[in-house]
């Protein structure tokens, strides 16, 4: 089962703090894998919030084909990251030439794009250079957007972490999730690590979610590019979560009320029951079968915590006016912060989402039998 | 028959009738009893001339011939009375003296079952007992990283939709807007499929309804039931109890007549209008209800003179394509009940299914399509019509499915399969494959007739008289005599009992596989088959 943390703090923090409390809950992961992503970036990437930011793994040929393709279209590099690593790896990690973190200027021609239509580009660019990789082998694409990096490899995630010196002072962020181990139901792929992102929305679970390929049916089926990969049954988790705020318009609150639908005889009695017996119908091939638990970042920041009807997997949240973590365990969120005031953690079970705004004041509980504020 | 007697081509032995009774002399009373229970007259009272040959030892006497007579039972070989091996003779025997044994061979009655050159007719279904749906088997299994869920005590959700579910797009616009949104029933996966009244006996009829009622009312099962095309009695139509039923109209429009005209006394709408254009039993042929069924009761239902055929037309005459088929008559029909009830076409099982659904994806109207596959039943079609024609269920749905998937509708219109399911009595297995494959929901008939009935009909072809009205369990017969054999209320009691079996066994495979936040309709990574056309056909694993 996959380990779970994620942070978000009102201080940019170093990813290393999310390392450390997945080693923590070493043993509930098996070291095959790490994922990390990072918002609301601090050092050098706080100036720059606006420039989309490209990460992913290159051989010395890829990074060739991506400058001449970025250069292109007219994409100026404004910033990099450049992660040098020792000539031999750690155990299971593969050998890679370069982990790119690379911020851009966008092309000239741009300027005056609405921020859907630069958001519409952005990902089609990430698509493109996602396909260019699978057919040469030379890169792998995680996401290219403004005020983001993601940073994934195969291997134990303190091992990991050292090796592509994750403590240096130019990455910190205020948000931050990571995740540890790979899906290994299939083939050992970058692309099916944990966490997924699209368009600003990310997500990482634990657990197994068997209504995927039905749902993956239905999100392939939606006529909408962004919409594929699947390497992992857990990314249709980001993708639902991108439909129905991004497509359907609907706040997180409305997330649960769409993978895991409040039973009718629950529903009877909500004072949205027409609305959600609506929404339980026309979205019933978005229902997930769990067990899983669901941490995630919107565009705004926010951080969440949902988990299925089954509730069968662990979630905790709690921290401190400033300061919340996620954590698949205990031992993760008492690692990350020990001074909390422990008697305010939070375990959402099958009918909360677990919400901290960016603000970070307090972790708000939605209730799937709480009225859901409709901005319809 | 006299050795020297010129014998008729049809003229057959009892070896060559498909089945044989084995009478026992010793242990038979005489009573008469299977004499007078046989449906068909095939064996009477026999009286048979013995010769004995006393013979002695020595020269002194001769020996000498005894004639007896021993009165016993007698297989009739004209082929209008052949046996059909349903065995209510064996039943009734108070000591077991007599039971139909099936041919060790094909038997020859199959030429000559056309006297005056009237093809074979009969009911029940194909008469082929293999079965695809049995060779699908459920392949993952839910260990360690998703563990297998308790299917004894866990929450599940098993109801399906029946309507036409708008796109979350829509749906969301559509609530804004104040716009029409489809009637859509939440219902229970397995629906009892369209037997008329009139194909099915009046206490079969109300056992049936009587078991769904108490499946809804007291165990809170949504469970439907098709009319089939016969009309409904007003006392049902006018009760709360309509809700549970599926009005079935057909190209004989058969009772429509009165269920138009009960309109405004009824108290709930029906759950569904079902519009048949096909049965997988005899696809592109019409209902048929044979005269002998047509008593009173049934024509004043039907709107019928009593005593005729009833052979709907194998079309609906209205209409010369499915353009008019779709825009009058669901239109029509949703229009009635003031667009606050699905209707939705039934087929045959076709190589043609696409374009009816395709279609239909285009009007708004449709609550969906249901699908009658090659092995469904009947209570009365040509024998060439159920053996040989029509399209087997899984890969016409599985087509369908994931056409829909193609065009992104796969929730918007649900598809009802049918047609052989639980055919050699795994119900559960074979509909959970079918909804794995892409079904919404299924449809039985057949099954419901065996288990809640006991219909003794097979697919080698036992009893399968349905069709003349004689039925020796009284399911489908209007013979008073008949029907007053079976038990309103058991076979309620028995309908109550396959739904809560089936449920408890449908638990039983969807736990293991980690499902039950919602039925896992198209789950088909779950499922598997040990041949490899059939798996690539299906486009499911194919397993060794």
């Amino acid at each position: 089962m996959c380990r779970l943390f994620a942070i978000t703090s009102d201080k940019p923090l170093s990813p290393m703090k999310a390392i450390e409390a997945l080693d923590v809950m070493r043993e509930g992961h098996d070291g095959s894998g790490v994922g990390i992503f990072l918002r609301d970036l601090g050092g050098p990437f706080e100036n720059m919030k606006d420039a989309p930011i490209l990460s992913g793994v290159f051989s010395e040929k890829g990074l060739r084909r991506l400058d001449t393709f970025m250069m292109e279209i007219g994409f100026m590099t404004k910033y990099k990251l450049s992660i040098k690593v020792p000539k031999t790896p750690p155990p299971w990690v593969p050998k890679r030439d370069i982990y790119l973190v690379r911020a851009y200027e966008y092309p000239e021609e741009w300027d005056g794009l609405s921020r859907k239509e630069l958001n519409e580009r952005l990902l089609i660019i990430r698509l493109q250079l996602r396909e260019m990789g699978e057919e040469k082998k030379d890169m792998i694409v995680f996401s290219f957007w403004p005020d983001t990096i993601m940073i994934k490899e195969i291997g134990s995630p303190m091992d990991v972490a050292n090796y592509l010196k994750l403590d240096r002072k130019e990455l910190e962020a205020r948000v931050i999730m990571a995740q540890g181990r790979q899906n290994t139901n299939y083939e050992i792929n970058l692309y099916a690590c944990h966490p997924f992102f699209i368009q600003g929305f990310s997500t990482m679970t634990n657990g197994e979610n068997t209504a995927f390929i039905p749902i993956r049916e239905y999100l392939t089926s939606r006529g909408f590019h962004g919409y594929m990969g699947y390497q992992s049954d857990s990314e249709v988790f980001t993708h639902i979560l991108h439909y129905i705020s991004a497509k359907l318009g609907l706040g997180i609150e409305a997330y649960k009320h769409i993978i895991t639908p409040l039973q009718n005889e629950d529903l009877k009695d909500h004072p949205n029951a027409f609305f959600l017996k609506q929404l339980k119908h026309s979205c019933r091939r978005l229902i997930i079968d769990g067990p899983n638990c669901i941490i995630g970042c919107l565009p705004n920041n926010t951080l969440f915590m949902a988990q299925d009807r089954k509730k069968l997997r662990p979630g905790v949240v709690g921290g401190k006016q400033g300061v919340f973590a996620f954590s698949s365990e205990i031992c993760g969120l008492d690692a990350a912060l020990p001074d909390r005031d422990k008697s305010k953690d939070f375990q959402p079970m099958h009918l909360d989402t677990a919400i901290v705004s960016p603000e970070r004041q307090e972790v708000k509980i939605c209730r799937q039998t709480d009225q859901l504020p409709l901005p319809l | 028959m006299s050795s020297n007697r010129p014998i008729a081509p049809s003229t057959l032995s009892v070896k060559d009738l498909p089945w044989q009774i084995i009478w026992d002399k010793d242990k038979c009373t005489l009573c008469g009893k299977c004499t007078a229970v046989c449906p068909v007259n095939a064996i009477e009272l026999g009286v048979f001339r013995k010769r004995t040959i006393e013979t002695t030892i020595g020269l002194e006497s001769t020996p000498s011939n005894d004639f007896k007579i021993y009165y016993g039972i007698r297989q009739k070989t004209d082929p209008a009375y052949s046996c059909v091996g349903c065995a209510m003779c064996n039943l009734v025997c108070p000591n077991d003296a007599i039971i139909p044994a099936k041919s060790d061979e094909a038997d020859k009655l199959r030429y000559h079952i056309n006297q005056g050159g009237q093809p074979r007719r009969r009911g029940g279904r194909r008469s082929t007992p293999d079965s695809l749906l049995d060779m699908i088997k459920f392949i993952r299994i839910s260990m360690l990283t998703d563990p297998a869920l308790d299917a004894g005590r866990h929450e599940f959700e098993l109801t399906t939709l029946l309507g036409r579910i708008l796109s979350p797009e829509e749906n969301l616009s559509f609530l804004n807007e104040n716009g029409w949104i489809p009637p859509v029933r939440e219902i229970y996966p397995l629906m009892i499929g369209g037997m008329s009244f009139g194909a099915l006996s009046p206490n079969m009829w109300e056992g049936l309804q009587l078991g769904v009622s108490y499946l809804n009312e007291e165990l809170s099962m949504p469970v439907r039931i098709c009319t089939g095309e016969g009309g409904c009695p007003p006392r049902l139509l006018r009760s709360r109890f309509l809700k549970y039923v599926i009005l079935q109209i057909a190209s004989g429009y058969f009772g429509w007549d009165e269920i138009i005209h009960d309109i405004p006394d009824m108290k709930e709408d029906p759950c569904a209008i079902e519009i048949k254009y096909g049965q997988g039993a005899k696809p592109g042929d019409g209902g048929l209800l044979m005269w002998y069924k047509v008593n009173k009761l049934i024509a004043a239902i039907r709107g019928v003179p009593t005593g005729v055929n009833l052979p709907s037309p194998p079309t609906h005459q209205t209409q010369y394509s499915i353009e008019e088929s779709v825009a009058k008559m669901i239109q029509s029909m949703s229009m009635a009940w003031g667009f606050r009830v699905p209707v939705y076409p039934k087929i045959s099982a076709t190589s043609t299914a696409l374009a009816v659904l395709n279609n239909l994806t285009r009007n708004p109207y449709a609550a969906g399509l249901a699908i009658d596959g090659e092995d469904g039943g009947t209570g009365a079609a040509y024998n060439v019509s159920m053996n040989h024609m029509g399209h087997p269920i899984a890969s016409n749905i599985r087509d369908a499915y994931l056409n829909l998937v193609k065009i992104g509708m796969q929730n918007e219109i649900p598809l009802i399969a049918g047609g052989g399911i639980g055919k050699n009595g795994n119900l559960s297995a074979n509909a959970a494959a079918l909804i794995m494959l892409g079904a919404s929901c299924v449809q039985i008939g057949k099954y419901i007739m065996q288990a809640a009935a006991g219909c003794l009909g097979s697919e080698t072809d036992r009893c399968n008289i349905c069709n003349i009205g004689l039925c020796p369990k009284g399911i489908t017969s209007q013979d008073p005599r008949l029907y007053r054999r079976l038990d309103v209320d058991k076979v309620a009691q028995r309908v109550v009992d396959v739904f809560l079996s089936f449920d408890t066994e449908l638990k039983k495979i969807l736990a293991p596989l980690g499902r039950s936040t919602s039925l896992p309709i198209g789950m088909s990574d779950a499922i598997g088959i040990n041949d490899y056309n059939a798996a690539n056909r299906l486009a499911i694993k194919y397993v060794v």
